[in-house]
């Protein structure tokens, strides 16, 4: 008895001695994950906002050693972004409305989910070859357009993926009643289903454009850069990423301040963006 | 009011058919993907044939090109990115979930997805100027005069402390995937239901048991699928990378040492490159890394598939 109470003591000491070693572990390798991310803040809000000015926002890109901004490539940025969202969510609503609506079950559902899932998955610098080779090359030059193309691109798989989800949500109730009323099945679609997951869908292209104004690999061969002002979608444009790769490789100190600047800027839109699709998710959770 | 059917019939295969065609685009760029790498990498793929997999020569000058630097850099940066990111976003998971007090348990989580949007040339750009630069000076001489020394991995660890290089971009890589990577066990963890753990802690389980007897079977198939997900975007991660790795297109032995990985040397070379060979075999390499990448996806879903039936009807 008093054998079995020893063994059962030691087992119990092990035991014990097991978990605080994982618990412990488990906050050590919290705390050296949280290590670099905030070094990593830090630095880029401590340079970023030593060399953010009203200039960097109103002056085109400076050649080296003279002084200047990064207004024509956020504003190249901006368009890009803008151009790629509105070739990505219609399509990328439509297709999810299609998985969610009218194939949910089907053969052909299931594999349109898969390849989407490769689409989401696949490394944008690939989709930058792609649109390099279907676009750029058949075009003879760089363009604004091909950026908003790969961008797209990119959207696309979190758009679909989202919105059906999000339509997924909806009560199958809410279907029936407004079919039951003599409505068609468009009509039921697009006035009931994606007013009641507008929330959820708008959540989404916001994602979408959180995840693609910070992309800069399928922008490389696409939309290149561009050291003047251009708002011609149809000419090689400057945007931030690249205008930030650029700078940031270069051996000009002028330029690597630059980036930093644009860096910080291009940290602070997607953070907010995110911070906003937060909020929306509340409120349409609350609703 | 047969006006007003006959029209909403219309407009109802306009719709449906709309939807369908969108559907089906994602489907079609895909394999439009596939033709345009295929047919853009046919030269090299000629020219070099299967030797273009396993040659180690890369030289714009004499137009000889083979991929295994590239290939190499790719597969040893994401290992290592996820030696550090798998262990580290595990027990960031699990300090979130099972330790954290509850007033700081939603500012955590929240900060750890927002870290995870951040883009990626960020991370990059932090690695050239600040990582490198640090680990150059204070830790790569220390891990060349003590790993370095020994017997069969010494050679992986040897070198001169150059900031830059095959380890730092996998150290990069594996910082960028953790806030990614925690925030998906976080929410694998959170679906378990408490009543499971409840009656763990009730016949006296520790902690740690309940999260290797409870917690773990229950989520396993989306933890497989989770980390399979974090090395799909290691292996394509471009920007993370580019600036960081140095480079080089020579096969080194030792991690400190500048290589290539795939994406980089697109980065890198696919504007400047002249003559239909170079930028052919640069399209072959996106070839690999589109289908490394698939793999890996493939991968993840058929190992989700069979743990699925493998365990049958939850009920």
């Amino acid at each position: 008895m008093n054998g079995l109470k020893n063994i059962n003591a030691s087992l119990y000491r092990r035991r014990r001695f097991i978990n605080y070693a994982v618990l412990a572990s488990s906050i050590l390798t919290t705390l050296f994950g949280l290590f670099w991310l905030v070094w990593l803040l830090v630095t880029l809000f401590s340079h970023g906002f030593k060399y953010l000015n009203l200039a960097v926002l109103t002056q085109p890109t400076p050649p080296p050693g003279e002084a200047g901004g990064l207004a024509n490539a956020i504003v190249g940025s901006i368009m890009i972004t803008c151009m790629g969202v509105a070739i990505g969510a219609p399509v990328g609503v439509l297709a999810g409305t299609f998985l969610s609506e009218y194939a949910a079950r089907s053969r052909i559902a299931h594999v349109i989910r898969f390849v989407n899932d490769v689409l989401l998955s696949a490394p944008s610098i690939i989709l930058g070859v792609f649109i390099y080779e279907i676009v750029v090359v058949p075009s003879g030059h760089f363009s604004g357009w091909a950026g908003s193309l790969a961008l797209a691109l990119i959207a696309l798989p979190i758009i679909v993926r989202t919105t059906e989800d999000m339509l997924r949500l909806v009560p199958n109730t809410v279907r029936e009643a407004a079919c039951a009323l003599g409505a068609p099945r468009w009509k039921v679609t697009v006035s009931v289903v994606y007013r009641a997951a507008r929330a959820g869908i708008f959540t989404g292209i916001l994602l979408a454009i959180a995840r693609i104004s910070g992309e800069t690999a399928p922008l490389l061969f696409t939309a290149l850069n561009n050291q003047f002002w251009s708002s011609s979608l149809n000419e090689p444009m400057a945007n931030l990423p690249v205008v930030i790769f650029q700078f940031a490789m270069s051996p000009y100190e002028d330029w690597q301040h630059l980036a930093w600047a644009g860096a910080l800027l291009i940290t602070i839109s997607v953070l907010v963006l995110n911070i906003i699709v937060r909020t929306f998710l509340r409120a349409g959770h609350k609703s | 009011m047969i006006r007003s059917g006959t029209k909403g019939r219309i407009l109802d295969v306009i719709f449906s058919s709309a939807t369908k065609i969108c559907a089906i685009s994602v489907f079609l760029i895909i394999v439009a993907i596939m033709v345009a790498l295929f047919a853009g990498a046919w030269p090299a793929l000629k020219k070099f044939g299967l030797s273009f997999i396993f040659s180690a020569e890369w030289n714009p000058v004499t137009e000889q090109f083979g991929a295994l630097v590239a290939i190499y850099g790719t597969v040893v940066t994401s290992i290592i990115a996820m030696l550090i990111g798998v262990p580290v976003s595990f027990g960031i998971a699990i300090f979130i979930t099972e330790l954290c007090p509850s007033w700081l348990k939603q500012p955590i989580a929240t900060a750890i997805e927002l870290l995870a949007a951040i883009p990626s040339i960020i991370y990059g750009m932090w690695g050239l100027f600040v990582f490198a630069p640090f680990f150059a000076d204070h830790i790569e001489p220390w891990i060349s005069s003590t790993l370095g020394n020994l017997p069969i991995i010494g050679p992986l660890f040897s070198g001169p402390p150059l900031g830059i290089g095959v380890l730092t971009a996998g150290i990069i890589l594996g910082i960028m995937v953790i806030p990614f990577m925690a925030s998906v066990f976080r929410d694998l963890f959170e679906v378990v239901p408490p009543v499971l753990k409840e009656s763990a802690y009730g016949i006296g389980a520790t902690t740690w048991e309940v999260i290797k007897k409870i917690v773990l079977p229950y989520t396993k198939v989306g933890v497989v699928g989770a980390i399979m997900l974090g090395l799909g975007r290691a292996l394509g991660e471009t920007m993370a990378v580019t600036f960081v790795i140095g480079n080089a297109d020579r096969l080194e032995t030792s991690l400190l040492m500048p290589g290539n990985t795939i994406s980089s040397s697109l980065a890198n070379q696919f504007t400047e490159a002249v003559g239909e060979i170079y930028t052919s075999s640069l399209i072959a390499l996106g070839l690999i890394l589109f289908f490394l990448t698939f793999l890996v996806l493939a991968l993840a879903k058929y190992l989700l598939i069979r743990l699925t039936l493998k365990e049958g009807v939850r009920t």
